[in-house]
């Protein structure tokens, strides 16, 4: 991160990308999961990400996550250009800028939810008896705090769900980043899911971008939609529904 | 990751899969069993042989002679050292000298004569020696019944166990056991024998052959008579290759000394000129260590006296003994590379388990540090436990060896010995020894985990 790129970045856009390229080699092919892509999201924005399966939605939203690395181009998240920190710094940036939410919740099985949630602040080396007051706390927030001592395997989808929730919001990101969030979820915990996202948007002003393959979710919820075809942007449009009170977000290119 | 974290975390991924980490932790536990078994096997044998050598006093012993007398040890020192002639002799003012050495505890003359003693009114002649009163923490006496002098003038005896059957006109049957020496001691210890022997007194007896001859070159014998108190009968073995040995009745060395008994030795002071005193033939100089031997007999040779001691075996017992315990290390340490091959294996094995518990740590913000730590943690936490339990094992085989070695060695009527022994530093370095193998084990499987790609790993189902 240099001050210049902070100084941009410092107004308004939270996650900025340009020319954006991720490609695998399997065998012989190339696979170009994401294949020169240009966005702007600004500080407190709700977007989707839309596209079939294999439009390389999960593939950008892992570049921005810090959890894999560009081919070429950069992306920019809240001033830390990606492509230039080293493995320790970016281990820091996916500790303390984003949170992640899966489709596959991603609870550490033998881990009670406390413990789980309290992961990360082990790792941003939180003192030890702060450590169980924030993750009861966050559990709170979700509506968990009977489930403290629960493993993940005894509980239903949709709290597991709202255990990584918490997890993801215990060391305060800016950005939360989800994957499918509620993928393996019937439509009415979906929902409850979803109402989670949205308040942590509103109320605590982070920008949500999550990945998903359901269009009406993404109208009902997200404030803007992404879609993707082939690594390639195809469309970026304000949802019309639900910028009532927002101003219009910063165009595509 | 802060160090209690890694080690909690660490401690409860090893509780995940409680079997195969055990087995892993029981593999090194047996690495280390063998190697401090081994190695205190090693340790213990040195021990005893080397408690046994300075128990002998053969190895605290420099045997000093005089260059004037025919009789020599060397013959490099004879070509060497200066012309007998012009050395000097080994007597009274020389011992005193000797002495008063750095790191000399005592010399003292070898003092034997053959004489009579009589014993319940029948005489029987043998030879009588003087024995110092340090000989007391020898081993020879080990096995002793009675006691030993009571002071180092004592009017005191202790009798070889075949003279003692002499004296009770006991005859040793060859093919059959031994008389017990407790039966043989029984009606002994407390009697009393009469010992008739000549006294070398310093004045001539009649001043007309003191003004012919020089002075103090000659001397007077006395018949003298002197009563004993028998304090014990030991099991010495006339044959064995100590001095003292050789005799079967013994005195305390200083009362053996004020008696002046006619020594051999004395002979010779009638033929040489300069004798004003009495010279000895040999001294025994005894050394506080026997590391120190060597200084000393440098010492007393400079003196321009013939010395001898058996130095020089010990220090290629040192070497035997270095040479068994590097071996016995090896073969110890051999179980241990076969254990830590197993940790490598736990460690892979857990990694694959635990891709996507990896991949999710990483996704919350754990760094490649943590991961490696984690794993880091892992390895030395089985190298603590599996060093603490093997310490224990080893030690458990040692005293199992030690018990029956002892068992034998009892059927073979030896005395039981000690032929195992832990010492702390062993303790210490073998679970120190654990920990480094096992952290080294951890090495790679650590460097594989952190390397761990997270998409990857979160792919993986």
């Amino acid at each position: 991160m240099t001050d210049q790129e902070t100084k941009v970045s410092a107004h308004s856009d939270s996650i900025r990308s340009q020319d954006l390229c991720r490609y695998y080699r399997m065998g012989e092919a190339l696979i170009r999961a994401v294949d020169g892509i240009s966005l702007q999201v600004d500080a407190g924005e709700f977007v989707a990400l839309l596209g079939t399966s294999g439009s390389g939605k999960s593939s950008l939203l892992n570049l921005i996550a810090g959890l894999d690395r560009p081919t070429s181009g950069s992306v920019v998240v809240q001033g830390n250009d990606l492509a230039k920190l080293s493995r320790e710094e970016l281990a820091k940036y996916r500790l303390h800028t984003v949170g992640m939410v899966f489709q596959s919740f991603n609870l550490i099985p033998s881990m009670t939810l406390l413990e789980n949630v309290e992961l990360p602040l082990r790792f941003a080396e939180v003192d030890r008896d702060k450590r169980d007051g924030l993750a009861r706390k966050a559990l709170d927030r979700v509506g968990l705090s009977a489930r403290l001592r629960h493993r993940p395997p005894e509980l239903s989808g949709g709290e597991q769900q709202r255990a990584s929730l918490a997890r993801a919001l215990i060391n305060q990101p800016k950005v939360l980043l989800a994957d499918e969030p509620t993928g393996n979820l019937d439509s009415h915990t979906g929902t409850e899911i979803m109402k989670f996202i949205r308040e942590f948007n509103e109320s605590l002003g982070m920008t949500v971008v999550m990945v998903t393959h359901e269009r009406t979710l993404a109208e009902h919820y997200a404030k803007r939609m992404i879609f993707l075809a082939d690594g390639k942007l195809v469309d970026d449009q304000a949802n019309a529904a639900n910028v009532s009170a927002q101003l219009m977000p910063g165009g595509a290119r | 990751m802060k160090l209690y974290d890694v080690t909690e975390l660490a401690v409860r991924n090893l509780r995940e899969s409680i079997l195969r980490n055990s087995l892993t932790t029981v593999g090194i536990s047996v690495g280390v069993a063998s190697l401090v078994a081994m190695l205190s096997l090693g340790i213990g044998l040195q021990q005893l042989a080397a408690r046994r050598l300075q128990k002998s006093g053969l190895f605290d012993t420099v045997i000093v002679s005089s260059r004037r007398d025919l009789r020599n040890f060397s013959r490099e020192q004879e070509e060497n050292g200066p012309a007998p002639a012009e050395s000097p002799a080994l007597d009274e003012p020389a011992r005193r000298k000797i002495e008063q050495l750095p790191s000399v505890s005592e010399a003292y003359p070898d003092i034997r004569f053959v004489t009579e003693l009589r014993y319940a009114d029948k005489p029987h002649l043998t030879m009588v020696a003087g024995l110092a009163f340090s000989a007391k923490n020898n081993d020879a006496f080990d096995g002793m019944e009675g006691s030993f002098f009571s002071s180092e003038t004592a009017l005191e005896v202790i009798l070889q166990r075949s003279f003692a059957e002499e004296l009770l006109g006991k005859r040793p049957t060859p093919g059959k056991d031994e008389v017990n020496l407790t039966e043989l001691a029984r009606p002994l210890i407390g009697k009393e024998l009469t010992m008739r022997y000549a006294e070398r007194t310093a004045s001539p007896l009649d001043g007309t052959s003191a003004s012919e001859n020089p002075p103090g070159a000659a001397y007077s014998i006395v018949s003298r008579q002197q009563t004993l108190k028998i304090v014990g009968v030991c099991n010495l073995d006339p044959d064995s290759m100590r001095g003292q040995a050789r005799a079967r009745v013994f005195l305390p060395l200083k009362l053996a000394e004020t008696l002046h008994v006619m020594q051999p030795s004395d002979l010779r002071d009638t033929t040489n000129i300069i004798g004003g005193t009495p010279t000895y033939t040999t001294l025994q100089v005894r050394v506080q260590s026997p590391k120190d031997v060597q200084s000393v007999e440098d010492a007393i040779k400079k003196m321009g006296f013939n010395t001898f001691s058996i130095v020089d075996a010990t220090k290629s017992l040192r070497q035997f003994f270095a040479v068994l315990d590097l071996f016995l290390g090896i073969f110890g340490s051999l179980a241990l590379a076969v254990a830590s091959i197993g940790i490598v294996n736990t460690l892979v094995m857990a990694i694959l388990e635990r891709r996507r518990e990896i991949g999710i740590m990483k996704a919350v913000g754990a760094s490649d540090t943590d991961v490696k730590g984690l794993f880091f943690a892992e390895a030395g936490a089985m190298g603590v436990f599996g060093g603490i339990l093997g310490v224990a094992l080893g030690w458990a085989i040692g005293r199992v060896i030690n018990l029956g070695t002892n068992i034998y060695l009892k059927r073979q009527h030896f005395p039981p010995e000690q032929i195992w022994f832990v010492p702390w530093w062993l303790v210490l370095c073998a679970i120190a020894f654990a920990i480094v193998v096992s952290l080294l084990s951890g090495l790679y499987p650590a460097g594989r985990a952190a390397r761990l790609d997270p998409v990857q790993a979160l792919r993986y189902e």
